[in-house]
């Protein structure tokens, strides 16, 4: 089935959830995303649990830091 | 207020614009903008806004100007090595601008100092560079009731939204709490193309400009981001999330906390866990 991803068209079987298609398009660190999906934000909570459609509009939002540029942020890690 | 013949002759590009005029540089002049974090994103911001004239700007930083700040932190220079950041950055923007006021805050923003800090400005600029931080100014905001424009850079990639607490899609909207440490990348990690901040520093000048001057349609329940490499813009819409914990429906977030300590430390062993407000 057909779905757009990011404001691009992508073909996906059938029984794929949001946990999926993160695995598939390769995002390594699935925390630094929020997913959005028709518009929505979907509870990471229920990334594997949410089964994607044919039609479906997918956002990846990532987080992002940067400005000020301290290296404190890594502090403990 | 009435200008100066010359300051019309300063701001006479902006006055000849019809959206803006005599009356919109007067609204600037009148307007306060506080600008959190001196670096990446801060920098452009506070050399367009001093240049336009804007009448008051504030500035929190805590951190000095660092070699590694200088290959995109444009109002800090070689010479200020060493210098606090908020030093050089009101020195460059006085420099460019006499006119204005330049407050500046060399602290770091926290929940015992943010909302009176906050309070002072007309809008906000989150120019910080870690999630802690930026989750601090989204809420300060709300709960001082002011507007502010988010924005993140990492590798080649920007993104931006303006948040009108209450009315439009919040950053907890979008992101809801603070990602674990060490999950994403920072700039200092992963690396940030130094023009890029200036690209989206830029963006939030722009967006701190329109609201002062009440023209054109803010970056309000969408979110922005641009690809460096494919020099693309797209703008996502982002609706209001009614589980935010800050603005949503049943609100679980009631006053400011502050979000610094990472999970992963050991309070046995960690300095993290002293000099916390309230303990």
């Amino acid at each position: 089935m057909n779905i757009t991803v990011n404001g691009e068209s992508a073909d996906i079987a059938e029984q794929v959830s949001i946990s999926d298609l993160l695995t598939i398009r390769n995002v390594k660190m699935p925390d630094m995303v929020s997913v959005e999906r028709n518009g929505e934000m979907v509870d990471r909570s229920a990334f594997g649990e949410t089964f994607l459609a044919g039609g479906d509009k997918i956002e990846f939002l990532y987080f992002m830091g940067g400005g000020n540029g301290s290296e404190r942020t890594t502090r403990c890690n | 207020m009435q200008l100066t013949e010359e300051q019309i002759e300063r701001y006479s590009r902006h006055i000849l614009l019809p959206e803006v005029g005599g009356k919109g540089q007067e609204k600037l002049l009148a307007g306060r903008v506080l600008i959190v974090g001196a670096g990446g994103l801060g920098s452009p911001a506070g050399l367009y806004l001093a240049a336009a004239g804007v009448g008051k700007i504030g500035i929190v930083d805590s951190d000095v100007v660092d070699l590694t700040n200088l290959q995109r932190q444009i109002m800090h220079e070689t010479a200020d090595l060493g210098v606090p950041k908020v030093n050089s950055a009101m020195t460059r923007m006085r420099a460019i601008n006499p006119d204005i006021e330049v407050r500046v805050y060399p602290k770091k923003l926290m929940a015992d100092n943010a909302v009176d800090i906050i309070s002072d400005y007309d809008f906000v600029i989150d120019g910080t560079d870690n999630f802690p931080a930026k989750f601090l100014v989204a809420d300060a905001c709300h709960f001082a009731d002011k507007p502010y424009s988010h924005a993140g850079i990492l590798r080649f990639t920007g993104q931006a939204i303006t948040v009108i607490p209450r009315k439009t899609t919040c950053y907890r909207c979008i992101f809801n709490a603070p990602p674990p440490p060490g999950a994403v990348p920072s700039c200092s990690q992963a690396g940030v193309l130094g023009v890029l901040a200036g690209v989206m520093g830029c963006i939030q000048a722009t967006e701190a400009a329109k609201y002062l001057l009440g023209i054109g349609e803010l970056l309000t329940d969408r979110l922005l981001v641009y690809d460096a490499l494919s020099m693309g813009f797209r703008t996502v819409n982002v609706a209001r999330n009614r589980k935010c914990p800050l603005c949503g429906d049943s609100p679980t977030i009631s006053r400011l906390q502050d979000e610094e300590r990472p999970i992963a430390c050991d309070p046995e062993t960690c300095d993290c866990y002293q000099n916390e407000p309230g303990n």
